[in-house]
């Protein structure tokens, strides 16, 4: 029990992280290598904040997103938006160059060295059940990510901004002559795809540790839950993160000879059969 | 099909059919070795890396079919030639037979999964192969001594004559020849009707099957030759080293290598050539000049490409030779 536990808590630690993915390369229909990068910006403001300016965890949490959204703007505005229409090797390539830069300047300004993160008091410890030990921090991140699958999914599906996204999505041309600003809704949803990336970052140090290579070292397990999940599709994402989750733990506790093989194996045989991901639609464009 | 695969390779081995700029070009490694003495490890390895570009590029630059994980048939490649020189079978030529061999299956096999998606799923399923690759060789420490690397490598001499020795120079004339015999393989296949065919998959997919010309067939091949490309590619570091890294297999390898590709321009051979020149020599520069930061350097001449000079090095030359007309009339391949 507690091996499954575990295993949901890191399964939603990856949706948390990964939904802004499913949200920039589902939704918009842009391969974002550069995610794992927005995500480990997110995790050094939050960790400096703690650290060096003593800001209390929770506060450091939106101050994260909210920092990481503007960077994202920022080279929405002036880069990505360039390459939307590019192939998606451009935007591989592009996005690899971003990942170089960033770890190169994580290194320059943070060195090389794991971060050190210290958990406010009320989100240590352990709550014992019998046959389950559930960490105090874990279910937090449960809680968290549940209630921002709930919140984004309503977003998409149930607002206007969700209506006009899907729409300037689907089809900008004809977006654009009802009258939906395409440039706008883009920008507004790459910064809402950074600022779920630098929330995860955020909240995922406790548990992924952050250094200089994270973005590369993570980056892999981001698109697996895109991929298998079906791009743009954020209860896909979800489902896709707790399949990993769950079997990226129970692999690596039962069977530690073969370790992270598992998920890699369980990813090819899904895109296999279900090259459209699990839930997929056809992408649009 | 198999009449191209098996082509007789006496006519390239004439130069008359070369244009001189070729040839001037392949002047430039014997050039190098007298230049550069003190360099020829460095110098090995950029003819290793050009021939893995090349692999590459001939499943991008002419097939079109996306890669995130092409390291996965360079490490295979390595680590077949090197269990083969470390179990008593030191022979350079019969490893890289076999990491050709073994890699050439491991491409034909995948190369159905490649085939099934779209790009995002190429990428993915090609990462996905080279990963699995790499937590089995991290895994299987008694075979492949996982981090720690392959080690105890015995490597007879090269066709029973040259000794491979300390300061590199029979391992550096090893990977020019196998360098130059498979570039004139490749430049014989992109130039056969079957390269030719892979052009036309790539420009328009819709529109081959509708001229008779099997397209999965065709990817499927080239997949399989690339494969065994990189393949041989690994089979030189490992042969040249006397050692296999588990990093053969790492990510960073397989983004690298884009990097190189698209810095030369992928879709012409002498594209994958000149990038792994241009890029290793600068690597070998600004690790040198800024060791930790160099990686910044490299992400940034990234971005620039992709957003302003897309076809690389060669595209620059033939921009440049649109210009100067006659002067720089022939560098073009």
């Amino acid at each position: 029990m507690t091996v499954i536990f575990d295993g949901i808590a890191s399964g939603m630690l990856l949706f948390l992280i990964s939904v802004g993915l499913s949200v920039t390369l589902g939704l918009m229909n842009f391969v974002n290598l550069a995610h794992g990068a927005f995500a480990m910006l997110g995790g050094y403001v939050c960790v400096t904040l703690l650290n060096r300016a003593g800001v209390p965890f929770l506060a450091t949490l939106p101050i994260a997103a909210l920092a990481t959204a503007l960077v994202g703007v920022a080279l929405e505005r002036t880069l990505y938006r360039r390459l939307y229409a590019a192939s998606h090797l451009d935007q591989v390539l592009f996005s690899i160059g971003l990942v170089f830069m960033s770890i190169a300047g994580a290194h320059y300004f943070f060195g090389a060295q794991q971060q050190p993160m210290v958990l406010p008091e009320f989100l240590q410890g352990q709550i014992n059940l019998p046959g389950l030990d559930i960490g105090v921090y874990r279910l937090f991140l449960v809680v968290l990510s549940l209630a921002i699958a709930y919140g984004l999914n309503r977003l998409v599906r149930g607002t206007r901004f969700g209506a006009q996204l899907r729409a300037s999505v689907d089809n900008p041309r004809a977006a654009r002559g009802v009258g939906i600003n395409v440039e706008r809704i883009f920008t507004l949803t790459f910064a809402l795809g950074t600022a779920l990336a630098g929330l995860g970052g955020a909240l995922g140090v406790e548990m992924l540790g952050l250094d200089p290579s994270f973005p590369v070292k993570y980056i892999v397990y981001f698109l697996i839950v895109v991929a298998v999940g079906g791009s743009g599709n954020i209860m896909g994402s979800l489902v896709a993160s707790l399949i990993l989750g769950v079997v990226d733990v129970a692999g690596k506790y039962y069977v530690p000879q073969i370790g992270a093989f598992v998920i890699y194996a369980v990813m090819v045989v899904m895109l296999i059969f279900r090259p459209q991901g699990l839930f997929g639609r056809r992408a649009a464009r | 099909m198999q009449a191209a695969l098996t082509l007789d390779l006496a006519p390239i081995a004439r130069a008359d059919r070369w244009r001189p700029a070729e040839l001037a070009f392949w002047l430039i490694p014997v050039a190098a070795y007298f230049i550069f003495p003190d360099n020829l490890v460095l110098l090995t390895q950029i003819a290793i890396t050009a021939l893995f570009c090349l692999s590459l590029d001939l499943i991008l630059g002419y097939a079109g079919i996306v890669s995130l994980g092409h390291a996965a048939f360079f490490g295979l490649g390595a680590y077949a030639a090197g269990l083969l020189a470390a179990h008593g079978y030191g022979d350079p030529l019969l490893g890289l037979v076999a990491a050709a061999l073994v890699t050439a299956v491991l491409g034909y096999v995948t190369s159905f999964l490649v085939l099934r998606g779209a790009d995002l799923t190429r990428l993915m399923v090609t990462l996905g192969v080279a990963m699995m690759l790499y937590e089995i060789a991290n895994k299987l420490t008694h075979i492949t001594g996982g981090v720690d690397g392959l080690q105890g490598m015995e490597v007879l001499p090269v066709l029973g004559q040259f000794e491979f020795d300390l300061y590199g120079k029979t391992a550096y004339w090893y990977a020019i020849a196998v360098l130059f015999a498979l570039f004139c393989v490749a430049r014989k296949l992109v130039h056969s009707p079957f390269g030719l065919s892979l052009k036309g998959v790539r420009l328009n997919v819709g529109r081959m099957p509708a001229i008779g010309a099997p397209v999965n067939a065709r990817l499927s091949a080239v997949y399989t030759i690339g494969a065994a490309y990189a393949g041989i590619a690994g089979a030189l570091l490992a042969q040249t080293t006397q050692f296999v890294a588990l990093d053969v297999l790492a990510f960073n390898r397989s983004a690298e290598l884009l990097l190189i590709l698209v810095l030369g321009g992928s879709g012409s051979l002498y594209g994958a050539l000149l990038g792994t020149i241009v890029f290793m020599s600068a690597h070998h520069m600004l690790s040198d000049l800024n060791p930790q930061y160099w990686q910044f350097w490299l992400g940034a001449l990234l971005v620039v490409i992709v957003l302003f000079a897309r076809d690389g090095v060669m595209g620059g030359l033939r921009g440049g030779q649109r210009r100067l007309g006659a002067a720089l009339g022939r560098t073009k391949q």
